[in-house]
């Protein structure tokens, strides 16, 4: 049954100092990577196509990737990249993918909305809105069957909370029991419309009830909070107690993709959620905690600047794909006969 | 040594061969176990293979298409059954814009090894909604296959292909009507190869194509017009996609004139695809325009007489064919 978790921001000497600097330079490096991305799709016209954000979200891939272990399976909605660099997708083959070069994760087949990283346990990028609900219970049925104790975590969004594919997933996710835990990242606004205008149902979590699905809601602004909850959640899952939905309240400061100029909220919303900034909140918290001083914190933003200057290095240096990749990778047969006229 | 089976229990021997012979292959769908299958093609075996491989699932089609993909991309082989693939309307999202489409989004990461089968096309009076032939519309899909057997024998070879060597999601259409239909299946294991047509009769005036339960109206013709001393090649296009159009060009160069019978939609269909194949390849060949015979411009309708003049039959195909041959107005 659902129950609403509440869980004290002041969590600190619960964590060590290495999880603060770790998550810290992960939730930079998301960050950045995102604000450059940006400015070369939107300033230079490097990048094209549907570009999706997660600044703001960052503290739920910190959280998630703390409370897994790497052989755990990730798998999200077009909204990928935070995930997918959080999950160890090289961050230099995220910015190729987003370019559309040949060393891009997905070869510059995906661009920005399907990022893959299989070898890291990273099954994309997903388009269609809730799709991959269904694809993570099949991953998770795969661990099932084969009676191993990896966890999938199947990352969505608000809006694919509406979607059928979610309520016919959740039923058979708790009939047989399959270990995935659920993310729904609530931003609050399905591309421009808020979370109030697409359900009278405003707590999401709340349709695990319809299931009998144990949920939570999260505040996912809070790294440490995604961290524990997601720890229970895939403890529960391990442990063949079936899934979890945990509902994250995050907030995105951009709009919806890189062409939304988000009119449909206001200033004043947009302002008091960076106070709740996760990245500063754990900021705060390493400083006042003595984790680190402040020409420390400036070592570790000059390393992540650097990373992400070589990834756009790297991305422009790097080749198209050639033309013939046009007909690869579409069957696994390497001799298929193509229809070419 | 050959025994004549049902076509129901070519299907259930190839996927019990293969799920001995493979732990990762598994069966899902609506009724498949403890209610032997809605057709009894899996009949006996959730008593051989127990829940774990032989799930039933509530009807929820988009669901389980998903969990299935899903299993196949984490490692397994699914064999996921649609009741009709009328409900996997419903699922064809999961077929379309994930099974089809992951490897090339993945750049070559994601393969998906799953077979989705059921029976397809009309099968007496059941009204519009459980009478569509889909193999023109999932034909149209990169990155899928689509196979349509006409009979036992190449039901089980084509389905144990599709199970053990087939790394690509593979749309397996059978037929309701077809299922108590007995041939000739030997003990001895094979596999079938996706992608060759079979010619079921050899001839020498017209070649006809056809595949699926639509073989019997093409095969009926041939035998009715050889009274009339025409001689017809027949030929099963087994899978549609990739389609083995080769065979029929060769056929056609030495016949000089092609009728299509199938029952799909004429729009887009697989007799358009071959038709527009044969008339570039081998122009110089034909002495008559191709024709086809497919199901009415229509959803089928109920009554029994309405059922009858919307689906090719066998009068339908000897006109066409003495037509091809300038015999008759």
């Amino acid at each position: 049954m659902a129950e609403k978790t509440q869980i004290a921001k002041s969590v600190a000497n619960k964590f060590s100092k290495e999880t603060y600097l770790y998550w810290y330079e992960l939730m930079q490096l998301i960050r950045q990577f995102e604000l450059t991305a940006e400015e070369k799709y939107k300033m230079e016209g490097k990048i094209r196509g549907f570009f999706h954000a997660y600044v703001g979200q960052e503290a739920i891939a910190a959280g998630c990737i703390t409370a897994t272990r790497p052989e755990d399976l990730f798998i999200t909605g077009y909204r990928d990249h935070g995930l997918a660099i959080a999950k160890g997708v090289s961050v230099n083959s995220c910015m190729a993918e987003l370019y559309g070069k040949a060393t891009g994760n997905a070869k510059g087949k995906g661009g920005s909305m399907h990022f893959f990283g299989k070898d890291v346990n990273f099954y994309g990028g997903h388009g269609i809105v809730g799709a991959q609900i269904g694809v993570g219970a099949g991953l998770a049925f795969a661990e099932q069957y084969r009676s191993s104790d990896n966890v999938v975590l199947c990352f969505f969004g608000d809006g694919a909370a509406r979607q059928g594919i979610l309520h016919e997933t959740f039923n058979l996710a708790m009939l047989w029991k399959l270990p995935v835990v659920f993310i729904c990242e609530n931003n609050n606004y399905a591309m421009g419309t808020s979370v109030e205008r697409t359900s009278v149902v405003i707590d999401i979590y709340k349709l695990a009830d319809g299931y009998e699905m144990p949920a939570d809601t999260v505040d996912g602004m809070s790294a440490e909070a995604v961290h524990e909850s997601v720890t229970r959640a895939v403890k529960r899952a391990r442990e063949k107690g079936g899934p979890t939905l945990l509902e994250m309240k995050t907030y995105r400061y951009k709009g919806h993709s890189i062409s939304d100029p988000a009119k449909y909220r206001s200033k004043e919303e947009l302002e008091e959620y960076k106070e709740k900034d996760p990245i500063h909140q754990i900021l705060l918290t390493i400083l006042s905690s003595g984790f680190a001083t402040d020409p420390e914190i400036k070592t570790i933003n000059e390393r992540v600047a650097g990373i992400v200057a070589e990834s756009v290095k790297f991305a422009e240096e790097s080749p198209w794909p050639d033309d013939s990749e046009v007909l690869k990778d579409i069957y696994m047969d390497k001799d298929y006969p193509f229809i070419v006229d | 040594m050959a025994r004549s089976i049902q076509f129901r229990e070519a299907l259930r021997e190839a996927m019990s061969e293969e799920m001995r012979r493979d732990e990762s292959v598994f069966l899902m769908g609506e009724e498949v176990a403890q209610y032997n299958g809605a057709y009894k093609v899996s009949q006996g075996m959730l008593a051989e293979f127990g829940p774990r491989r032989i799930i039933d699932t509530p009807i929820t089609e988009l669901g389980f298409a998903g969990v299935g993909v899903g299993a196949a991309q984490n490692g397994l082989r699914p064999i996921v059954e649609f009741m009709t693939w009328n409900f996997a309307a419903l699922a064809l999202d999961q077929i379309l814009n994930t099974a089809s489409k992951m490897l090339a989004m993945s750049g070559g990461q994601i393969s998906c090894p799953i077979v989705f089968r059921g029976p397809n096309g009309s099968a007496g009076q059941l009204g519009a909604q459980h009478s569509t032939a889909f193999e023109s519309l999932y034909a149209n899909i990169p990155g899928i296959k689509v196979v349509s057997p006409s009979n036992g024998y190449d039901a089980k070879g084509l389905l144990k292909q599709s199970i053990r060597y087939e790394e690509d999601p593979v749309i397996f259409m059978e037929s309701e009507v077809m299922y108590g239909d007995k041939s000739e299946v030997p003990e001895e294991e094979y596999y079938i190869p996706l992608g060759k047509a079979d010619i079921k009769k050899q001839g020498r005036d017209v070649t006809i194509v056809s595949f699926n339960k639509m073989m019997k109206v093409a095969l009926g013709a041939a035998e009715e017009l050889e009274k009339d001393g025409i001689s017809s090649e027949v030929i099963d296009l087994r899978t549609i996609r990739p389609l083995d159009w080769m065979t029929v060009l060769e056929s056609v160069k030495k016949t000089n004139r092609l009728v299509i019978v199938e029952e799909q939609w004429p729009f887009a269909s697989v007799s358009s695809e071959l038709s527009y194949r044969i008339q570039k390849e081998g122009f110089d060949y034909l002495d008559a325009p191709i024709r086809r015979i497919t199901a009415a411009d229509a959803p089928l309708h109920y009554a029994p007489n309405l059922v009858t003049a919307a689906l090719p039959d066998v009068p339908g195909t000897v006109n066409l064919v003495k037509e091809v041959m300038y015999l008759e107005k």
